[in-house]
């Protein structure tokens, strides 16, 4: 039946480092590598003019660039395309609040954090919470727990 | 920019430094090797390490994980931190665990001991810790421990907002996985009810319940009013009411869209009240993009616009909302010129669904000339590949000569990546609307011309199909296939189409010096030896059509036959035909010759192999039809499963078996989007495969009885007692009148004394252009008949006769009334019924899966009353009903008892009168 959820999201800089990858469907190492490569090589090419979503095997990508970052989500074909978009806005935002102006840096260092971030956000392929103030309280108090 | 906050591991900073520095490959696994080795030592030393250190190291090794090394320790010590009492410790092990332990590891029990221990903390962060690890792993195993667990925590009164949407999502999970972990219809009142929380931590719980609903449509069927009471309430809230769920202006975008998809899973609800409110929500919806903008940032835009194509969809999906189809089709309209490419995009896209709605397809036909021009601007292939599915989906007889025009133009210019499927989509429409067939072999040839490689055998071989069936377009083939070939330089597809065509028909233009005869065969055989063998061979084909067409040039052709370039060919195809050819010509008479090679029988009117591929290109395309035995099958359907069996059971040439599949889907789930419609000329010869359809009125009173390419015939009925009233509407679907029209009941030998028949209203005799006219019989029962009346059409279109055979849906259970009776007195009276001139019984496999509900919906349906409470076995379904006739009523009564393990039901049907148990139990048997 059709189930609509997200595949994966994937935070990648402009050479194709990975800077987060996370799966919420099983697939194996080297498969998720394949992945990672191809959706590098679909996202890089396109521009300004391009729209932000492209189809992807049976799939799409809804991904947005930021500076020298590409974040992809990969999506069922009939999601709503500008809800995930957003989501990724959102989500960014997020990521700019609590490490105050993030940049590529924050991201590598403190990369057990994003992954706290993008569980308070995301969660099992669907959208857990959107409120940024009820995400960012949520985070500076795990922050000041020991 | 490295993190100074309280909890940040040095060692860890220092150690990702070192590898951002180090200026080769083999230095950084140096690095690394330097630092496992020094890992490996503090794991195995004799000192304890304190949790501080433990965290550091394994965060250590997931971070040499990461970067794409193997990890073969420090799983234990990963596990061991679950059990600490602190937070960052916690988070570290369960972190290392959701990305670096496999589902079957040998650990995986003190995993979920852990979890256990987590997850009924007083602690709400350990709670979620726990839960997210669960749903980062969602194996069959965290199933089956926790699928009973999770579901308290979502509907517990004491859980907080945030552990509730963990839990709703962790839920997901598991479902996804196994299905089977949750007791559905127990949770379903208190899940649904989620929705009515005040807090808006709903998207979470939303797509849970979504998911739910997909898997128990029945038992979620509430949530409908909620949702619709939820959204109605969003929509007409400010953007100041939702304070933090307000994004860009924008009131809770994610939870509409949310609302909006999960509404789709439904039909639209029958209570007025609440299909009012969901109206009212659409409008909204609807007027607030034509409100100014709130701010001018993308992000208010997006999210606005968001909501609104889940809205449209929505709008699709119920289909019977003529004013909301057109103003979401003008509001795509406007975006289609919009400075965004998604909103074009999008716009294009949701479109493309607009077009198959009746009452939307005239309002996108009216942006032609804006799609026409974005598949010539566009800059983006993606949005050039929509307008090109826009442009086939509102494609219709008016338009189909400037849209495939555009097509052709465009196909020349196309990314290689889309041609193939522009290709066929040419090759459909051109069929499909070829009021002369002059245009559809131009364009054929044409589309050869311009993307010769991506044509495909099934369009080459359609084309040949189709010029040998229609006299009137072989002599214009042949002409132009030979002109086509004249070209220095032409495809190899078009050396095939013109061999095949010449082959068959080039006797046709023979007459003409510039084609004589010699011409002919001389243009052709100048292309040979460029060919591939396959090509070849089907030349050899044509030259030996051409002895028998022209025995004048004989000699030329055996010349060549006998050539040792064909006889000696390492080709072993090529040899042999160019052998027997040879022989044929040189030993045979000419009359021998003349039958042997006479002209190819039309072909049977099967599937059009091109729409088949077509369909297997794109799994997602809705609407799908196809030819088999001259009957246009037209299947929309939504549901992939179906349309799929359908195809490969057709594509292993069991036209019969695909049939019945289909029709059996359509019948055993009416919420299945699924239309058949039937289109032929020459009814009475495919009566096995129209009782099929027919069947499904045996459970319905209204719907299209029988569709061709001029007339649409739809029928409405009325039963009370013995008493039937049909109304049929006839539609001309053309453009000129339909003349001399007449209709009329038939009754054969075997209804004759039992149904009276009397026409109340006589359609007019005729029917103009575009038209739908009425009539209505009224039919009187007398006694118990089987099968049904016939219905009699005639009618003149262009002053040749037309003559159509129906079934009317007049069946014996429409004369049947449902009677309600408690246990003790349908037992007795099935008693009185002990005789076995009275009982009818078979055990039969189940032809669909076992669902007492279906079961019921099904029997109600064909009349009976379904008894709830009668026999002892809530899984026996147990009806009673009563034939009314003028002369007799006959009692009835059912049993339908289900082996599950075996799949097998044994029908048991009593009646006072035996034949009608008979025949019921024959009725019903194929359908449970």
């Amino acid at each position: 039946s059709c189930i609509n959820m997200i595949r994966f999201i994937l935070i990648q800089n402009r050479a194709g480092k990975t800077r987060l990858a996370k799966w919420y469907m099983q697939f194996d190492d080297d498969e998720k590598q394949k992945l990672i490569e191809e959706v590098h090589a679909v996202v890089t090419v396109r521009d300004a003019k391009h729209t932000n979503f492209v189809e992807f095997r049976n799939f799409k990508i809804v991904y947005r660039r930021y500076a020298g970052l590409y974040f992809c989500i990969c999506v069922d074909v009939t999601d709503n395309n500008l809800a995930y978009l957003e989501a990724i806005h959102n989500f960014v935002e997020v990521l700019n609040e609590y490490f105050h102006n993030v940049c590529e840096l924050d991201l590598v260092f403190n990369f057990y954090k994003v992954y706290t971030v993008v569980d308070e956000m995301f969660l099992a392929g669907e959208i857990r919470e959107t409120s940024q103030t009820k995400v960012i309280q949520q985070l500076l108090m795990l922050q000041n727990l020991e | 920019t490295v993190s100074s906050r309280g909890d940040a591991m040095r060692g860890l900073a220092v150690f990702i430094s070192d590898i951002r520095n180090c200026k080769s490959k083999e230095a950084e696994s140096k690095r690394i090797n330097k630092e496992l080795a020094n890992i490996r030592s503090k794991f195995k030393g004799d000192k304890t390490l304190d949790g501080y250190s433990k965290k550091k190291y394994v965060c250590k090794l997931l971070f040499i994980f990461l970067l794409g090394h193997d990890i073969d320790f420090g799983h234990m010590e990963a596990v061991n931190l679950l059990s600490s009492n602190k937070y960052t410790e916690k988070q570290i092990g369960y972190l290392f665990i959701s990305v670096l332990v496999s589902s079957n590891s040998d650990l995986m029990k003190l995993i979920i001991q852990n979890i256990k221990n987590d997850i009924s903390s007083p602690k709400p962060v350990h709670v979620n810790l726990a839960l997210h690890c669960i749903a980062n792993i969602g194996s069959v195993e965290m199933s089956e421990a926790f699928g009973q667990e999770v579901p308290k925590l979502l509907v517990s009164a004491h859980a907080s907002a945030s552990v509730k949407q963990s839990a709703a999502l962790c839920l997901l999970r598991l479902i996804r996985t196994l299905p089977e972990a949750m007791t559905y219809a127990e949770w379903a009142s208190r899940v649904i009810h989620l929705l009515n929380d005040q807090h808006m931590w709903l998207t979470a719980a939303t797509s849970l319940i979504h998911t739910l609903s997909q898997l128990s449509p029945g038992d979620y069927k509430g949530c409908v009013s909620l949702a619709v009471s939820r959204l109605s309430r969003i929509v007409t809230s400010t953007y100041t009411d939702l304070q933090d769920y307000t994004y860009y202006f924008v009131p809770a975008p994610w939870l509409s869209v949310k609302l909006l998809r999960l509404l789709q899973c439904y039909p639209v609800p029958e209570e007025p009240a609440v299909r009012g409110r969901l109206v009212e929500c659409l409008e909204t919806i609807l007027n607030k993009c034509q409100e100014p903008p709130k701010s001018k940032k993308v992000q208010h835009s997006n999210s606005k616009n968001a909501v609104l194509f889940e809205a449209i969809n929505l709008i699709i999906h119920i289909d019977s909302e003529p004013n909301l189809l057109v103003r979401a089709c003008n509001q795509l309209g406007q975006f289609l010129q919009h400075r965004e490419t998604n909103l074009r995009y999008l716009a294009l896209e949701s479109m493309c669904l607009l077009a198959g709605s009746e009452f939307s397809a005239d309002a996108v036909k009216k942006h032609r000339e804006t799609v026409i021009n974005a598949l010539k601007t566009e800059r983006d292939v993606s949005v050039r590949q929509r307008a090109v599915d826009l442009l086939y989906a509102m494609c219709d007889k008016t338009n189909s000569e400037e849209i495939v025009a555009e097509m052709l133009a465009y196909l020349k210019k196309a990314d290689y990546a889309i041609r193939e499927e522009m290709v066929l989509k040419v090759a459909i429409l051109s069929e499909k609307y070829a009021s002369d067939y002059t245009w559809y072999v131009d364009t054929i040839l044409k589309l050869i011309r311009v993307a010769g490689d991506y044509v495909s055998e099934e369009v080459w071989h359609r084309v040949i199909q189709i010029v040998i069936n229609r006299d009137d377009a072989q002599g214009y083939a042949a002409k132009t296939v030979f002109e086509n070939l004249q070209a220095p330089a032409c495809h190899e597809n078009m050396v095939k189409v013109g061999g095949y065509i010449l082959g068959e028909f080039g006797n046709l233009i023979a007459g003409d010096e510039r084609s004589s005869p010699l011409v002919q065969f001389n243009l052709l055989h100048s292309k040979f030896h460029l060919c591939t063998p396959s090509t070849r061979a089907l030349l050899l084909s044509t030259y030996i059509k051409f002895i028998n067409l022209f025995p004048e040039i004989k000699p030329t052709i055996q010349n060549v036959l006998q050539n040792n370039n064909q006889l000696r060919n390492a080709d072993v195809e090529l040899q042999q035909r160019a052998l027997e050819y040879s022989q044929l010509s040189s030993i045979t008479s000419q009359d021998v010759l003349a039958t042997v090679l006479e002209e190819m029988p039309p072909f049977p009117e099967r599937e059009s192999s091109i729409l088949a591929k077509l369909k297997k290109k794109k799994p997602a395309s809705v609407q799908v039809s196809l030819r088999i035995f001259g009957v246009k099958i037209v299947i929309l359907s939504t549901n992939d499963n179906v349309t799929s069996s359908f195809f490969s059971t057709v594509n292993n040439s069991n036209i019969e078996a695909g049939m019945v599949q289909l029709y059996l889907a359509y019948i055993q789930c009416c919420f299945l989007p699924i239309i058949i419609e039937l289109l032929s000329k020459d009814l009475d010869n495919k009566n096995n495969i129209f009782a099929h359809c027919f069947l499904v009125f045996m459970f319905k009173n209204s719907g299209v009885l029988f569709e061709n390419a001029l007339i649409q015939v739809g029928v409405k009925c009325e039963f009370k007692e013995q008493y039937g009233r049909v109304g049929l509407f006839f539609g001309n679907k053309t453009g000129n009148q339909l003349q001399n029209f007449a209709a009329a009941v038939s009754l054969g030998p075997e209804h004759q004394g039992k149904i009276n028949v009397a026409t109340q209203k006589e359609p007019p005799s005729q029917i103009d252009g575009g038209a739908q006219v009425q009539h209505f019989i009224n039919l009187e029962c007398i006694s118990m008949f089987s099968g049904s009346p016939n219905l009699q059409l005639r009618y003149q279109h262009s002053s040749a006769p037309q003559q159509v055979t129906l079934k009317l849906p007049v069946i014996i259970n429409k004369f049947m009334e449902g009677v309600d009776m408690n246990s003790g007195d349908f037992f007795s009276r099935w008693k009185q019924l002990g005789q076995p001139t009275q009982e009818t019984q078979k055990i039969f496999q189940a032809r669909h899966p076992i669902d007492t509900e279906a079961a019921r919906t099904k029997l109600t349906g064909f009349g009976m009353c379904a008894l709830t409470n009668v026999d002892p076995n809530p899984e026996n379904l147990v009806g009673s009903g009563i034939i009314k006739t003028k002369t007799s009523q006959i009692g009835c009564l059912l049993r339908l008892e289900p082996n599950k393990q075996a799949k097998m039901y044994r029908l048991t049907v009593r009646s006072s009168v035996g034949e009608a148990a008979a025949l019921i139990c024959s009725m019903l048997e194929e359908h449970f």
